[in-house]
């Protein structure tokens, strides 16, 4: 006699650790370079990197990255690139600059104004790669010159012969925008905090760190915003299936189309917030902001879990990638390490999180 | 007696100069599984591509419980409830089952900014339909690439028969399976014509079709050789009307009924 099996359990599958589920999440690459990257510059940089002002020293770039990163691994995960992305920044900020700075808009219109201008672009760049389906890879690379170009030409325009324009500050300074998207947040709790003797002070009394950077609210947030989206949302489901199999999406009523384009929309986008981020703060553009940025956004979405190929990745991943980028940006400058070194790194970054990434996908569809 | 869900009368397809299909007449009838049988370029997939919306026919009247009905377009097919099931199974295997079950169509709850993708109740309805398949999901977070052939299988069926599918169309749903998984995706059939589903199952394998088909019709050179129902045909006789006859009654002797 056959023994009778228990309808609800599957004899032949073990039940799985909390480890090996672990092993399957996206995010656990990146998470786990945060933490060797740590180690190594707690054994080898000068303590000061881990004080607050330290950890805001190496947060604050990775925010402006990640911004970046998160967007690309969103698109990234929907099957497509964007080499346009750095680009965009310079051609972003010089927008924002014209508008500002030239035309003298107040930033509730300025800002607004950049962003659309910057989502239309990246609607055309999707609605070329959908309409002729070439590889966006080419198509962003075709963008990648044309706006690095056109921000170069704009500027001469604008500025009547000078790559740089300047002013920007003078224009936004007392613009009750301007705290959103410059400066330092919650200054308040930092100089509180300082009274009561929990932050180092200065001499005069006030915090050594002022408050969080808000780039760095705008990087949380994102990733927040991002990661809801993704693993929540009708829409992250059509992201996911459009990156796995555009065709087997497309035939289940995906709208493949439209969320190629949005996702597009949203990188130019993001693209734009870093450049008008990073505007305010330094007071002008130039043809060379986001210069190779393109590359590190890949690399960060990279290093997060995105798969090359689609369908699979995640925002936190992305996030966490782009902090191990700002900890080894900046964290090589706290050792006795040249600083050159930092691209060797990167480059063995990537190696390592392309071959562990391919190891995973494997494992999460039980290829052998 | 109940009235057939489709009824097909007198299809014709041209491609150009070809003719795909030259007066094809087939129905189905609910909680039936009619077999359609024939050999590679017999005009099978074209036949169902009609079927399901993606071929307009050339001659030919459609009718949908009853009434005339031509199809512009896949989804105005899917909408009146024709399911096909292609070979490739539209489904993406670095997703979870839960994802797959409910691409392009996720329950939400919710409203406005809050509206969201209802991950547990989307779990709920995915492990309990794939139970009432006989399959036991280990999770629903599972990938779909973790799963077998004949798992795949199941799951875009019930997919199909969850988002009300009155006909069921399926395209060689067994010519990739082994032994085992195939007897899996034949019992699911069986399952599916319980629930008052019409099947249309394609196959060029006689003994797979004998084993869940109410009704048999041979096409051959896109023409209907003929509809045989259950009892009134054997296989042997199925498989020389599939071939056309000749050659294969010549082969017989030689390969001793094996084919």
């Amino acid at each position: 006699m056959l023994a009778k099996a228990n309808p609800g359990i599957d004899e032949r599958i073990k039940s799985e650790p909390f480890m090996t589920r672990l092993m399957k999440r996206p995010e656990l690459g990146a998470i786990g370079g945060v933490i060797l990257v740590t180690i190594f510059f707690m054994i080898t940089a000068d303590s000061a990197m881990f004080t607050l002002s330290g950890i805001m020293n190496f947060m604050t770039p990775a925010a402006q990255l990640g911004i970046l990163g998160i967007a690309a691994a969103m698109l990234m995960i929907g099957g497509e690139f964007d080499l346009s992305i750095g680009s965009m920044v310079a051609f972003a900020g010089m927008i924002f600059g014209v508008f500002t700075v030239n035309v003298g808009l107040p930033l509730i219109f300025a800002i607004p104004l950049t962003l659309a201008f910057a989502a239309s672009i990246g609607a055309v760049n999707g609605m070329i790669v959908i309409r002729t389906g070439l590889p966006s890879f080419i198509v962003t690379l075709a963008s990648l010159f044309i706006l690095r170009g056109a921000s170069l030409v704009g500027l001469k325009l604008f500025t009547d012969g000078s790559t740089q324009l300047r002013g920007v500050r003078d224009a936004v300074e007392n613009d009750f925008l301007t705290p959103i998207f410059s400066g330092e947040a919650f200054g308040f709790v930092f100089r509180k905090l300082a009274d009561i003797g929990v932050l180092e002070t200065f001499k005069s009394g006030l915090p050594k760190v002022p408050g969080v950077p808000v780039e760095i609210l705008w990087f949380i947030a994102f990733a927040l915003v991002a990661t809801y989206i993704l693993l929540r949302t009708s829409a992250g489901n059509w992201i996911f299936a459009t990156g796995g199999d555009s065709n087997a999406a497309q035939n289940s009523g995906v709208p493949v189309r439209r969320v190629k384009i949005s996702l597009f929309m949203v990188t130019a986008m993001a693209a734009a917030l870093v450049a008008i981020i990073t505007v305010i703060d330094a007071g002008s553009t130039d043809a060379r902001r986001g210069f190779m940025k393109e590359f590190e956004a890949i690399i960060t979405a990279v290093i997060g879990g995105c798969l090359l190929t689609g369908g699979y990745g995640s925002a936190i991943g992305a996030f966490f990638g782009a902090i191990i980028f700002g900890m080894v940006t900046i964290g090589l400058t706290y050792t006795d390490f040249d600083q050159d070194w930092f691209q060797v790194f990167l480059g063995g970054m990537l190696l390592i999180a392309v071959v562990f990434n391919n190891a995973i996908r494997k494992r999460v569809t039980g290829e052998r | 007696m109940t009235n057939p869900i489709i009824h097909m009368e007198g299809i014709k397809k041209h491609f150009g100069n070809v003719i795909a299909l030259n007066g094809v007449t087939f129905d189905v009838f609910p909680g039936e599984c009619h077999c359609l049988l024939g050999d590679n370029g017999a005009g099978k997939s074209t036949f169902i591509k009609t079927m399901s919306g993606v071929h307009k026919p050339t001659a030919g009247t459609i009718n949908f419980e009853g009434k005339p009905l031509s199809f512009n377009s896949p989804r105005d097919a899917m909408e009146a409830g024709i399911a096909t099931v292609f070979q490739d199974l539209a489904m993406i295997p670095l997703m979870s089952v839960t994802r797959n079950f409910f691409m392009g169509r996720e329950p939400t709850k919710g409203r406005g900014i809050l509206k969201r993708f209802d991950i547990d109740a989307a779990n709920e309805i995915c492990v309990e339909k794939m139970r009432d398949m006989g399959i036991n999901l280990r999770a629903p977070d599972q990938a779909v690439g973790t799963l077998s052939g004949g798992e795949r299988q199941t799951v875009a069926i019930a997919r199909a028969v969850h988002f009300g599918a009155k006909v069921l169309i399926l395209d060689e749903p067994t010519s990739a399976l082994g032994v085992r998984q195939t007897s899996n995706v034949l019992s699911t059939i069986a399952r599916v014509r319980e629930q008052g589903v019409g099947v249309v199952f394609i196959s060029h394998n006689v003994r797979h079709a004998m084993a869940v088909g109410d009704r048999f019709t041979v096409l051959n050179r896109g023409q209907t050789l003929g509809t045989a129902s259950k009892g009134n045909i054997t296989p042997a006789e199925l498989q020389d009307l599939m071939a056309g006859g000749q050659e294969l009654a010549t082969l017989e002797g030689s390969l001793g009924g094996t084919v």
